[in-house]
């Protein structure tokens, strides 16, 4: 997985970095255990729920996932309701809706089913019905 | 939906109909699809008739609000818009030192770029047949200089292959061309082609070869100073005693295909990416500031829209300014060119029928992030002789551009560091601070330029899902959702009418915002004389 708010351990190239962006200084890469995952494709390559959220969902729900407004608004997901019914979730994950990109085409129902496990167990969610990936299988269109 | 196994993207698809059928083929299935069509421009828009006295409201001060703005007003309206952030250009935008940016979640950038040194978050390049664009340049008076798409010295990259060694463009390209060619030749002089190419036409085929491919006499592609000619060589011919050439050694066919690095060799065919290419001198959001020259007094800056109302007399539109949103206030018109991008406007109360309300709704907005990196010299030029252009890798960072201008300059230079569209890096990027993003671009980046480490000062990302006014990059449409839902959204419902690139079939460009919006000024235009 990798930590929203990690302190990783600096050495050879990462410790150059280091030197030059005090910014970062949290973020080196020479550790593979630390290192955040990339992946090489269209898809995504994370499996975990939670790892799926830090380098996919918190790009626009934030980190604690409470969301963010600008022109329009991200919502939060933080105690949501809209949770309750995993179906939901499930359906704007495959298909998007309006500010919601569609993830379909670059998750598998197993990723899928992951991340939607992940968020309705955590952030003050906990709802302990949880998807499979073959309901996510027949959620798609 | 897609079935899991069988997931293959279009552009994938797209070179796999290149590689088969030929580029013909590719073209036709492109422009089915909605890829490679062509600008319609044909000069501007002439509204003819008189629409006595009639108001628009123009949400958005972008390229496509500013340009029906123009046009409108041009042709007699009453014009006022409305824009959400304190400058015009929307997505037309550059950052230079001293910008600072505040993007979703409240992660603050200060651009801390030297003088005349600056990044496009957006927008960047302009390609030649984008008529309408470059005729508002010229209208503008923006003047424009070279954008280089195919710098044949700048690099392929695979991190795999060929001991993670960047490969000059060059020379893959002569590479792929000569060993293609050779395989061709050898079929051809072993007679398997002489079903589908007449004897004759053979004999031509084969002095093509040898003339595209840099082939020898014997038809191979080999080292020696005529594919050097074309691959480059391993001593330059100098003067003097020093000055005769020595080749270089081609790549294999296998370490060719293997490496598949001949997948970015379409980015330098594809019809939007041919040359002659363009970019505004000292910024992309040249444009911008000169269509704001021209109707900045008709924008109210900082409002935020809220609600769109219509009936059958006029459009109500509520809003509050940002800098004090307690108040709500109105603006009204008889009519409405609404360009707000669709990620915001499915989250606005507005009036309008089901359909286009579900047209709205229906599409994504696509990930994307660019960085800027300042370094302490142009290395790249200085040390690689890499002069403009773009290396393309299958690192998350996808490309390093360089700067198209202020060549061969002593001093500081600004590279974008990374550009990535669509996909699970753009998304991966955009789930990072800002200082993350940068630190992971110069990470890899310097897989490439190992320069970076030395000579890095300073560098913004922008993502553009966190980005305020947007909300993603562009309408990033699908084709079942086009055919379903793209002629909602354009017809005018009511006395309201949608512009914008995701009113378009060239998503993502400048060309179609305006293209988008003449349309949409056009057939408002012929409703409002005949009413």
């Amino acid at each position: 997985m990798r930590p929203t708010k990690a302190h990783f351990v600096a050495s050879g190239a990462g410790a150059v970095l280091l030197a030059f962006l005090p910014a970062a200084a949290d973020f080196a890469q020479d550790n593979p255990a630390t290192r955040p995952t990339f992946s090489s494709g269209y898809r995504f390559v994370e499996m975990a729920g939670e790892e799926l959220f830090a380098n996919v969902c918190q790009g626009c729900h934030m980190p604690d996932a409470s969301g963010a407004a600008g022109a329009g608004a991200y919502p939060s997901l933080i105690a949501n309701r809209n949770l309750a019914t995993s179906s939901y979730a499930v359906h704007l994950v495959v298909n998007g809706r309006r500010g919601m990109p569609a993830f379909g085409d670059m998750m598998t129902d197993g990723q899928v089913a992951a991340v939607v496990n992940y968020l309705r167990t955590h952030f003050g969610n906990s709802y302990t019905d949880a998807v499979t990936a073959r309901e996510v299988a027949e959620a798609r269109r | 939906m897609q079935s899991e196994a069988a997931v293959i993207r279009r552009r994938d698809l797209f070179s796999l109909i290149g590689a088969m059928a030929g580029s013909a083929a590719m073209y036709h299935a492109m422009t089915s699809l909605g890829f490679a069509s062509e600008s319609n421009y044909k000069g501007p828009v002439r509204l003819e008739g008189d629409p006595k006295g009639a108001s628009v409201l123009i949400l958005g001060a972008g390229l496509a609000g500013m340009s029906a703005a123009l046009e409108l007003r041009k042709a007699g309206y009453k014009v006022q818009i409305l824009e959400f952030n304190n400058r015009a250009g929307g997505r037309n935008w550059t950052l230079r030192g001293g910008d600072t940016f505040v993007e979703l979640g409240g992660y603050k950038q200060t651009c801390e770029f030297d003088h005349g040194l600056y990044v496009n978050p957006g927008p960047w390049r302009i390609p030649y047949h984008h008529r309408a664009l470059l005729d508002y340049c010229r209208r503008l008076g923006v003047a424009l200089e070279p954008f280089i798409q195919l710098n044949h010295n700048a690099y392929l990259h695979a991190s795999r292959a060929f001991g993670g060694e960047p490969q000059k463009i060059r020379a893959i390209k002569a590479d792929f061309q000569g060993q293609v060619s050779e395989l061709l030749a050898k079929v051809t002089q072993q007679g398997k082609l002489d079903e589908a190419v007449s004897k004759e036409d053979q004999e031509i085929l084969l002095q093509a070869l040898r003339s595209w491919g840099a082939l020898d006499s014997d038809y191979r592609y080999n080292a020696n100073l005529l594919s050097a000619e074309f691959r480059g060589y391993a001593r330059e011919p100098g003067g003097g005693l020093s000055s005769a050439p020595l080749p270089s050694d081609p790549v294999t066919l296998s370490d060719l295909l293997r490496s598949r690095v001949w997948r970015y060799l379409q980015s330098f065919a594809r019809y939007n990416f041919q040359t002659t290419m363009f970019q505004p001198v000292g910024g992309m959001d040249m444009i911008g500031k000169a269509f704001a020259k021209e109707v900045g007094d008709l924008i109210r800056y900082n409002a935020k829209v809220t609600q769109i109302q219509q009936n059958d007399r006029g459009v109500t539109v509520s809003y509050v300014d940002t800098t004090n949103p307690s108040t709500v206030l109105h603006a009204k018109a008889d009519w409405c060119i609404c360009t707000i991008p669709l990620s915001i406007l499915s989250q606005i109360p507005i009036d309008v029928g089901s359909r286009m309300e579900a047209a709205i709704d229906a599409v994504s907005y696509a990930g994307a992030v660019k960085i800027g990196l300042q370094f302490k010299r142009r290395f790249w030029e200085e040390d690689e002789a890499i002069y403009g252009g773009i290396t393309y890798t299958d690192l998350p960072i996808r490309q390093i551009a360089y700067p198209n201008e202020g060549f061969n300059r002593a001093g500081r230079g600004v590279l974008l560091g990374a550009y990535l569209f669509e996909g699970a890096n753009a998304y991966e990027f955009t789930a990072m601070t800002p200082a993350e993003r940068i630190a992971s671009a110069l990470e890899f980046g310097s897989m490439i330029h190992p320069q970076y480490k030395q000579e890095f000062e300073n560098g913004v990302a922008v993502a553009w899902h966190r980005v305020p006014f947007t909300l993603g990059c562009s309408g990033e449409w699908t084709d079942e959702g086009r055919v379903k839902h793209y002629k909602n959204l354009c017809q005018i419902d009511g006395r309201i009418v949608l512009a914008g690139e995701h009113a378009s079939d060239l998503p993502a460009w400048q060309e179609g915002a305006i293209l988008s919006s003449l349309d949409a000024i056009a057939r408002l235009h012929e409703r409002v004389v005949k009413t």
